[in-house]
This record gives C-alpha cells, sequence and structure tokens, in this order.
C-alpha cells in the first residue's frame, strides 16, 4: 500500500511537471493569439484591450495557476481556429473515438499474441518455431501506418468487404462505429502483436529452463499441466510491464493511423491544431495523452505487484 | 560445429544493400528526382519506370532511391545525437551514482513512458517543421533509452576486479569510463543504436507523412506514402514501393540487432 500511495504521489508530480513545461514553452513561441484573433490591421488600442480582457499581461506562472485552476474544472479555455467551441468540447468529441480504437487494437493484441506466443514456446527450436520468429521480425518492421495502407487496398480494393474513408460517430451507431474501426485498430495492432509473441515466447522459454519446472516434471506433472499452472503464471509478469509500454504505443500509432483512415480522433486533433499552431488545443490534448499514458503505468505498476509479491516487500 | 549467424548476416546483406543504393542515388538516378512530366503520368511498373510514376509523372524508383537518403540520413544523425550525450549521461550517472542519479533516471523513466513520437511532435510544434528540426527532436528523445542502456551496463562492469585495479594503479574517473568500461560495453551500445536507428526511421516516417516533418522538395519515403495516398486507387505502386523500402530499412538494422543480442549472449 505505501508502495502504491508513492507512486500515486509520483504520477501527480509528473502530470504537473508535464503540464508546467508545455504551457511555459507554449507561451514562450513567437505569434501571438490576440494578433491572430483580431488580425493584423486591428488598434493598438483594441489589441490591448483583448491582451488585458485575456489575461495576457500577466506572467507565466500566474497564467499557468489560472490554466490549471481552469483545467481542474475541465476548462480549458478557447480554441484559436474553432471559435464557438471550447478545447474541452472539442476533446470529449475526439477522445471516445481514439479510446475505443485503443481498447478494440489491445483486445486484438491479447487475443492473438498469448496463443501464439505460448505456441511458439512450446514447439521452441522446431521450424514453426523458427517461422512464427521470422515472421513476427518482418511484421515488426512495417510501420503501422503503412499497414494500414495496405489493408484499405486489400479489404477495401481487392474484397470489396470495408468502405474505405466510410465513419459513424459512436454516439450514433456504437457497433457501426466499431465495424469501421476494426481494419484500423488491426493496423496497429498488428505490429504490437508481433512485439508481444517474441517477448513472451522468450520469457516463457527463460522460465522453461528453471528448477521449479524440472522438480515438477520429475514429481509427474504433464508437460501441458507444468506450462500452464506454473510457468505461464510467472512468464506473463515481465510481460505485464511490458503492456504498458504497449498501451503508449498504441496511442502513438493511433495518432498516426487516424489520418490514414479519416478517423476524427485524438490524434487527428493533434496533428491539424499543431499544424494549425492552435495552441490551447495543443496543450489539452499533449495533457490528456499523457495523463492516460500515467494511469495505465500506475495501474500496471498496481498489477504488477499483485502477480509478483516479491516486489510489494522490496 | 560452427553455428552461423544467420539473423546478422541477413541484417548485414539487407543494409548494405540499402546503403548502396543511398550511395548510389547522391551520384546517379535513373531519372531526374522532380522533373515533372505530363506524357507520363500514374505509369504501372515497367521496363522503362521500373516501379512506375507518380501522379505528376515523376520516376518512382528515382524518387525511392533519394529518399532513402534522407532517411538513412536523419537516422544516424539522430542516433549518433543519442548516443553521444545518452552515453555521457549513462556512464557518469551510472559510475558516480547519487543524488544526480537518482534524479536523471526518474526524469529518463518519465520521458521513456511516452510514445517517442508523441514527444517528437510536441518539439515540431516549438520547431517547426524541416529535415534539421526533425533530427534535433528526435536525437534528444533518444537521449534517455541510451543513457538507460549504458548506465545499467557501467553499474554492471564498474564493481569487476580488472576495473578495481586500474583504479589502484591511479586511473581517474574520466580514464576508467572512456577507457576501460566503455569500450566494453560496445555490443550493447550497437545494439541500442541498431534499435534506436529503426525507431528514428520510424518516427520520422510517421511525422513526414502526417506533413510535420521533412518539407516537400526534399525526397521523404514518409512524404511520398501520404502523397501516394491520394492516389491509391489509380496508382497503387506509388505507395507500394516506398512502404517495402522503409520496411526493408527496418528490417535490416532489426535483424543486425537480433544478431548482435545472439552474439553477446554466447
Amino acid at each position: 500500500m505505501k508502495y502504491l500511495i508513492k507512486k500515486f504521489i509520483a504520477l501527480i508530480i509528473t502530470l504537473l511537471v508535464i503540464s508546467m513545461l508545455t504551457f511555459i514553452a507554449f507561451s514562450l513561441i513567437p505569434g501571438d493569439a490576440v494578433l491572430s484573433r483580431l488580425g493584423i490591421n486591428a488598434t493598438p488600442e483594441a489589441i490591448a484591450n483583448m491582451r488585458a480582457q485575456m489575461g495576457l499581461d500577466d506572467p507565466v506562472i500566474i497564467r499557468y495557476f489560472r490554466w490549471l485552476a481552469g483545467a481542474l474544472h475541465g476548462d480549458f479555455g478557447q480554441s484559436m481556429r474553432y471559435s464557438t467551441m471550447t478545447v474541452s468540447q472539442l476533446i470529449s468529441s475526439r477522445l471516445p473515438v481514439t479510446i475505443i480504437m485503443a481498447v478494440m487494437s489491445l483486445i486484438i493484441i491479447a487475443l492473438i499474441s498469448l496463443p501464439l506466443g505460448m505456441l511458439s514456446a512450446r514447439v521452441s527450436g522446431k521450424w514453426l518455431d523458427g517461422l512464427i520468429s521470422q515472421v513476427t521480425q518482418v511484421i515488426m518492421s512495417i510501420p503501422s501506418f503503412f499497414l494500414g495502407i495496405l489493408l484499405t487496398v486489400v479489404f477495401g480494393l481487392i474484397f470489396k468487404v470495408f468502405d474505405v474513408g466510410g465513419y459513424v460517430s459512436p454516439d450514433k451507431d456504437f457497433w457501426g462505429c466499431v465495424h469501421f474501426l476494426i481494419l484500423p485498430a488491426t493496423a496497429v495492432a498488428l505490429p504490437r502483436i508481433a512485439m508481444v509473441v517474441k517477448y513472451l515466447r522468450n520469457s516463457v522459454v527463460t522460465e522453461m529452463k528453471k528448477d521449479y519446472v524440472r522438480t515438477a516434471v520429475s514429481k509427474g506433472a504433464g508437460k501441458r499441466w507444468v506450462l500452464y499452472r506454473h510457468v505461464l503464471r510467472n512468464a506473463l509478469i515481465p510481460v505485464i510491464t511490458f503492456v504498458a509500454m504497449v498501451v503508449a504505443e498504441i496511442l502513438a500509432g493511433s495518432l498516426v493511423i487516424e489520418q490514414v483512415f479519416n478517423i476524427p480522433g485524438m490524434g487527428r486533433l493533434l496533428v491539424s491544431s499543431i499544424s494549425t499552431r492552435d495552441y490551447p488545443v495543443v496543450q489539452a490534448a499533449v495533457l490528456y495523452i499523457t495523463a492516460i499514458v500515467v494511469i495505465i503505468n500506475f495501474i500496471v505498476d498496481a498489477l504488477y505487484q499483485v502477480a509478483d509479491p516479491r516486489i510489494r516487500n522490496a | 560445429m560452427r553455428k552461423y549467424n544467420y539473423s546478422l548476416i541477413a541484417g548485414l546483406i539487407i543494409t548494405a544493400f540499402m546503403l548502396a543504393v543511398t550511395i548510389t542515388a547522391h551520384f546517379w538516378t535513373p531519372y531526374s528526382v522532380t522533373a515533372m512530366s505530363s506524357m507520363s503520368k500514374n505509369l504501372p511498373p515497367s521496363a522503362a519506370h521500373l516501379m512506375g510514376t507518380d501522379n505528376f509523372g515523376r520516376d518512382v524508383l528515382s524518387r525511392v532511391m533519394s529518399g532513402c537518403g534522407t532517411t538513412f540520413f536523419i537516422g544516424m544523425c539522430t542516433v549518433v545525437i543519442g548516443a553521444v550525450f545518452g552515453t555521457i549521461v549513462g556512464a557518469v550517472t551510472g559510475y558516480f551514482g547519487g543524488i544526480l542519479d537518482a534524479v536523471i533516471m526518474r526524469i529518463n523513466d518519465v520521458l521513456l513512458s511516452f510514445p517517442s513520437v508523441l514527444l517528437a511532435l510536441i518539439f515540431i510544434s516549438f520547431l517547426g517543421t524541416g529535415k534539421y528540426k526533425i533530427i534535433i527532436a528526435l536525437g534528444v528523445m533518444f537521449i534517455p533509452s541510451f543513457a538507460r542502456i549504458v548506465r545499467s551496463e557501467v553499474i554492471r562492469i564498474k564493481s569487476q576486479d580488472y576495473v578495481k585495479s586500474a583504479r589502484v594503479m591511479g586511473a581517474g574517473s574520466l580514464r576508467i569510463i572512456f577507457v576501460h568500461i566503455i569500450p566494453n560495453i560496445r555490443v550493447s551500445m550497437l545494439t541500442a543504436a541498431a534499435v534506436g536507428f529503426n525507431n528514428a526511421v520510424l518516427a520520422e516516417a510517421s511525422m513526414s507523412y502526417l506533413g510535420l516533418g521533412v518539407v516537400p522538395p526534399e525526397p521523404s519515403l514518409g512524404l511520398m506514402l501520404s502523397e501516394a495516398q491520394q492516389y491509391i486507387f489509380v496508382a497503387p505502386w506509388y505507395a507500394l514501393f516506398p512502404g517495402i523500402v522503409i520496411a526493408l530499412i527496418i528490417l535490416g538494422f532489426g535483424l543486425i540487432s537480433e544478431g548482435l543480442r545472439g552474439l553477446a549472449q554466447k
């Protein structure tokens, strides 16, 4: 418990530091929110007025705490580009899509890589193991956005089972949305499946060489029994930490894949805000993605303890 | 019986081939990289254009060849920045330990838990786009992963007898780090460099694809993919070949790092 509390405090500090750094950094960038709103022909008085109104005359630190106070209430200010929308509205319309897609790819990864990794470990050293490891090495090398393009060509152009560029929002038709997200989620998942298969296989193979396995076998336990009852539980421990990394990668992958499939998620929002220099949105989007990554790391740390009591006592 | 390290050999062959293509492209490409021709728009692969042409009638092979150059250049520079600074940070913190070590490693852990593309995008939103800005953003991004590997190796080695005897003979800390320890961890550093190179190639391709990387007149494989996607139904080859080339470059270095890891375990 003490360990978790310590981790939780570290989580809060990380979020604060990241938000402060991004805030300060974005306020240093040349370019002026006031000018971009009023246009270059604005009178100096109008500019000064607007400035005071937006609170831009205060020092950075004060503005940061004002922003933070707003952020804690879910208020991230106004978007510069969509003047009628607040940043929170923009994000809350985009976030669910990305989360649904990330969860879907995580499910795909778990469903495929666990059995495949165990199979590869069970036949380790044989030709099937070699084949699996060659194929995973190749799949790992293909960028997920290129996989996405390939998938649209194969399923959209050749088999015509997928409507390329189509999309339904999850509020209107949840399962329709899931249907459209299957290909992108697969494109994000494939390289990670390869990584997890390889990692799990190596972890299981290392574990199989340990003394307790020999003891169990010599006491007469069958190979399968030993593998699933004893080895898998131990071999999964390092895989759990690996999954935290995979989640971060899925989020990063969806930044790009949303562009490939034209999905209006967080990734598209972030990329388009960066290219139009809509900094309030960039800031909030970065904070959201950071928060998700950090919180998942925290959950994984907690799971890790449940799985391996040795860490709790260390 | 001697067992060959097939991964390493295959990786070296692929990488040597890609490097040869890159160097050739520096002096010669079959067609001009930028010359457009309305006569030869979206031609499928043929003897005259081995990889076909794009929507502006430019030869895809020539563009892919010169795109490799940009990819290698950005990858190499990124790895050099990450390796040099990462080695210094990792060696110093690992060797001396203490509060500095604790603080820097905490920062490292935070940075490492983020997807590198996201961090690089944040950097790019300050710096703006362009080849050299990408290099800076990615290079800085890869310092932590190098630092962590070097640090753990330095900690492992610094308590070994030969380091102790060097210290007894009066060698200074810097001499011990750079003359006695670093040469002995070169295999893990090479592995880290190969992995880092791959991440850099992937990140550059993704960012250029998003339009936040290399700026248009400069050839880039990621940029070609994003152009090609608009014409995917008319000219699928234009997307296929740059993608395959990126995958080959990454596969080559992936196999090399795999093989190096095998060497280290022996």
